[in-house]
């Protein structure tokens, strides 16, 4: 399964990339969710799926997986979450300033048309 | 200690003289500076009957001791006559300013802190033992030349020619500093005295030849060597007081004295030889040839001190071979070194004078265009004199100090073919031979300074002042440098038994110990000699070439104007470095994001993966893969949908809904594989950011039907491509090679003992890793502020006021 998930994670990875490397601002926010989403899958792959039961005690189970990715992607999401928002409200307030979300416009330096 | 001290006696003068300038106008500034030259010419002509005997004295303070930096005063006969010639000389040119400059109309403040802060960094330069501090006062001199140099800021031409010298000086001083390194890593001390004791051992290591060198490079381009000259005559559109203390008798010959002290480390090497001596007689031929050409005044003069500068190496670079002759003592190459500092010293002398006159001049006239000037002989009588004991020495011609340190020169130079390894059997006579011919191009243009200024026809029509003689406070500077040129040549033994002796002492070290050894005797009159046939030559044949100069002087004009060191530096610092390099970077900062995205994911990719392969550290095992099941691969199926969905879509809201999906399918796959809050944690957050994706959907416009060019779609795609094959790599090899086992064991068995939890995630993100959740918190309030601030700030609108 986790061979899988690696090409999985790849693809979202491409995915994201490409969407990213386009001239639309909202496409590019879209391709930073798509990247979160792969990099958090990542993160659960590379800790295995070993273990067939959630990380909560309970009686008579000892197979938990490993409840450390899951912290670490929890504490991602919110990050990735927050950020995410930020970005959202600079692209409206970019669109507003600027009435443009195409990339190829702006540009900070005025040397290079 | 008292020593140390004085090197810093000018700066600390330097500290009182705004206080002076502004509160006591009445007097000009200049009297005040003079005290500060006088003082130490008295205090280091003390010393003179101690070093004469031949010994030294130094004295330290510790900088910073821990990493063996200290101000090391060290005197011995080289220091100590440049120490008396730096504030002799400073001491007449101070008087000499009294009367040039204005005291109501120049901002002489400013003026005399930059010269005393040269005169400490001069003092610095050749009394400093220890060869970082020796480098500190070496770039002091580089920035109050520079200052000194620009000293007429609103002048275009005082800007480019102070960022010129300092450009060409500072680069070199870089150069040495790097030599200083390596030497003090070969020979692990900083202090030059201690390096000579281990000349021979350090010539033994790989780094020497390099430290050689860039020591070298520094030599040459503070001193103005070939090529490096260029800076020079660039740096006459300093006030003249700076032009005759900087240019002729002090800073230009820092060089000449770096070379002089490490004569006892590096003459071992042929390189050396080769390289001081050759180029110093490249400049020499050099500068006196193109002096001919000059119609400015200190024009000339640049040119003639680069040509005595060359002179001046050159007989260095000859000194040096001394070291490899048995029995030197009793050859004719002992002559080198001495006739190095004789004409050193008369240098000073006679170029001092020649500046000051042409300042004179400049001052009186109101030009120093030479074809503008003549018959000021009759209205000039005193400076008419001692521009001719001036020139005449500078020719050469006896009764005058330059003729005797000529024939030593002559005397070297011929010398040299009897030098009979390292190819100077064959190349050796090249040595006289040019010596000889630059004589006459310097013999030449000493008459045409002096010839074409004073005598010939008056134009007054063509000047912009009426002349008449200067005022005698500026004439006493002149006057005695010219005195003592004429002094020198009648007493010679005597400046040699107090002066030139002990620092040849000091250059060669292997041939003497004790000044008493140096057995050379001065004698105008030595016979007939070669060298006084070859001075005969250039009299008659430098007199008849002046006699027709007008005649041959055009051919200047027939060299191509293009094809010249100064047209080579403004190519390298404003075609080369400026619009060149600009284009160049030009052509990949673009000011596109795009553009510099997918250089860093390309450059990202490219690095891991080309690391994976030839470090061979991709490997893909099944061992330890857990089972595949049908649900997850539709689940996968679904996420695969939703992606391609969500990269094609035509419209932005198939496009939102699609990521949407993508993140559902996620948080089922959290439920998936046993992480249930983070499925709950991704439900909310997917929902909410869908929500907000859609709220910003109303503002955004549509997505544009743009034609991208065919190209960057490829690229990007490609960029893409190799971005998510570098993951998967990097995610199988990872998987494949696991060699320690998780610490999640410690956590699953304490959680209930230690923490009294129950869910493990929980627990983890407050209690034991507590922080992490603190941060993220921040990192939410952060982006919460932030949005409002950016909705609710308008600063443009409102004439940007919060």
């Amino acid at each position: 399964m986790e061979i899988i998930m690696a090409f999985v994670c790849g693809f979202l990875f491409m995915a994201a990339i490409y969407l990213i490397l386009s001239r639309s601002l909202l496409r590019i926010i879209i391709g930073t969710g798509l990247l979160s989403h792969g990099a958090h899958l990542l993160i659960l792959t590379m800790g295995s799926f070993k273990g067939s039961a959630p990380p909560v005690l309970s009686d008579g189970v000892t197979d938990y997986v490993d409840p450390i990715p899951q912290a670490l992607i929890l504490t991602a999401i919110v990050i990735s979450f927050g950020v995410t928002a930020f970005f959202l409200v600079l692209a409206y307030r970019a669109y507003q300033e600027l009435q443009t979300d195409d990339m190829t416009l702006m540009k900070g330096s005025e040397d290079h048309e | 200690m008292f020593l140390v001290l004085c090197m810093f006696i000018p700066l600390i003068a330097a500290l009182f003289m705004p206080f002076f300038f502004k509160k006591i106008r009445s007097i000009h500034t200049g009297w005040f500076v003079l005290i500060a030259p006088l003082f130490l010419v008295i205090f280091y002509a003390s010393y003179v009957p101690i070093i004469s005997k031949g010994e030294t004295i130094i004295a330290q303070f510790d900088w910073i001791p821990s990493l063996g930096i200290s101000f090391v005063s060290y005197l011995d006969g080289l220091s100590l006559l440049f120490s008396l010639l730096i504030s002799g000389i400073g001491a007449l040119v101070v008087l000499y300013s009294i009367y040039y400059l204005d005291r109501t109309k120049e901002q002489l403040h400013n003026f005399y802190i930059y010269l005393l802060m040269f005169m400490s960094a001069m003092l610095g330069v050749v009394q400093s033992d220890n060869m970082i501090t020796l480098y500190l006062f070496w770039e002091l001199t580089s920035i109050s030349s520079f200052l000194l140099i620009g000293y007429w800021y609103n002048r275009d031409k005082s800007r480019f020619g102070a960022l010129k010298s300092t450009l060409i000086t500072v680069g070199g001083g870089m150069m040495m500093l790097g030599g200083f390194v390596l030497l003090s890593i070969m020979g692990e001390t900083f202090s030059i005295r201690e390096l000579i004791e281990i000349a021979p051992e350090l010539a033994t290591h790989d780094t020497f030849i390099f430290a050689l060198i860039l020591i070298l490079l520094g030599a040459f381009t503070k001193s103005a060597q070939f090529p490096f000259y260029i800076w020079l005559p660039d740096a006459m559109e300093a006030p003249t007081p700076v032009s005759a203390y900087l240019h002729s008798a002090t800073m230009v010959k820092a060089g000449i004295y770096l070379v002089a002290r490490f004569t006892p480390i590096f003459a071992l090497s042929e390189v050396w030889i080769w390289l001081v001596a050759g180029i110093g007689l490249l400049t020499l031929f050099w500068g006196s040839f193109f002096a001919v050409k000059q119609t400015d005044l200190k024009g000339i003069l640049a040119f003639s001190t680069v040509s005595q500068l060359g002179l001046i190496m050159s007989l260095l670079g000859v000194g040096a071979i001394a070291y490899h002759v048995d029995g030197a003592q009793d050859t004719i190459f002992k002559y080198a070194a001495f006739a190095a500092i004789f004409h050193l010293i008369n240098h000073a002398t006679f170029k001092g004078s020649l500046f000051m006159i042409a300042g004179i001049v400049d001052h009186e006239t109101g030009t120093r265009d030479i074809r503008k000037l003549g018959g000021l002989m009759s209205i000039m009588p005193v400076s008419f004199t001692v521009a001719l004991i001036g020139s005449f020495s500078m020719a050469g011609l006896p009764p005058f100090n330059g003729f005797l340190s000529k024939e030593m020169f002559l005397t070297a130079m011929l010398s040299v073919k009897e030098f009979d390894f390292y190819n100077f059997s064959t190349w050796g006579i090249l040595f006289p031979v040019i010596a000889w011919i630059a004589s006459v191009f310097t013999f030449i243009y000493s008459f045409y300074f002096v010839f074409k200024t004073f005598t010939g026809k008056y134009k007054p029509e063509e000047l912009p002042t009426k002349p008449h003689e200067a005022p005698i406070g500026m004439l006493i500077s002149p006057v005695i440098l010219a005195s003592l040129v004429v002094t020198i040549f009648f007493i010679p033994n005597v400046i040699a038994d107090t002066f030139i002796k002990p620092a040849v002492v000091a250059i060669q070290p292997f041939l003497y110990t004790n000044p008493d050894q140096v057995d050379i005797h001065i004698s105008a009159w030595h016979g007939f000699q070669p060298e006084l046939w070859m001075t005969i030559g250039i009299i008659v044949i430098g007199f008849l070439l002046f006699l027709v100069l007008s005649k041959w002087q055009k051919m200047y004009e027939a060299s191509p104007p293009k094809l010249t060191l100064n047209n080579l530096y403004d190519f390298i610092v404003y075609e080369f470095s400026d619009k060149w390099m600009r284009n160049f970077s030009g052509l990949y900062m673009t000011g596109s994001i795009r553009g510099y995205l997918a250089y860093m994911f390309s450059g990202i990719a490219f690095i891991v993966i080309g690391t994976l392969f030839i470090k061979d550290g991709f490997k893909v095992t099944f061992v330890g893969a857990s089972p595949i099941r049908i649900s997850q691969l539709l689940l996968i199926l679904v996420l695969v949908i939703g992606t391609i969905t969500t990269v094609f879509a035509k419209s932005r809201m198939t496009s939102i809904i699609a990521l949407g999906a993508v993140g559902y399918t996620v948080s089922l796959f959290f439920v998936m594989f046993n992480a249930p809050d983070l499925a709950l944690t991704q439900l909310v957050i997917e929902t909410i950011s869908v929500a907000l994706f859609l709220l910003a959907f109303y503002h955004l416009p549509k997505f544009q039907k743009v034609e991208e060019r065919t190209r960057f779609r490829f690229g990007r795609a490609f960029v893409s491509i190799a971005v998510g094959v570098m993951v998967t790599l990097v995610a199988l090899s990872a998987h494949s090679q696991k060699y320690i086992e998780s610490i999640a064991k410690y956590y699953k068995e304490t959680v209930y003992s230690l923490a009294g939890g129950g869910n493990i995630v929980n627990v983890i993100l407050v209690d034991y890793r507590g922080f992490d959740t603190l941060f993220e918190i921040t990192v939410l309030a952060i982006a919460g502020m932030a949005i409002y601030a950016m909705i609710k700030l308008r600063l443009s609108k409102k004439g940007g006021k919060l």
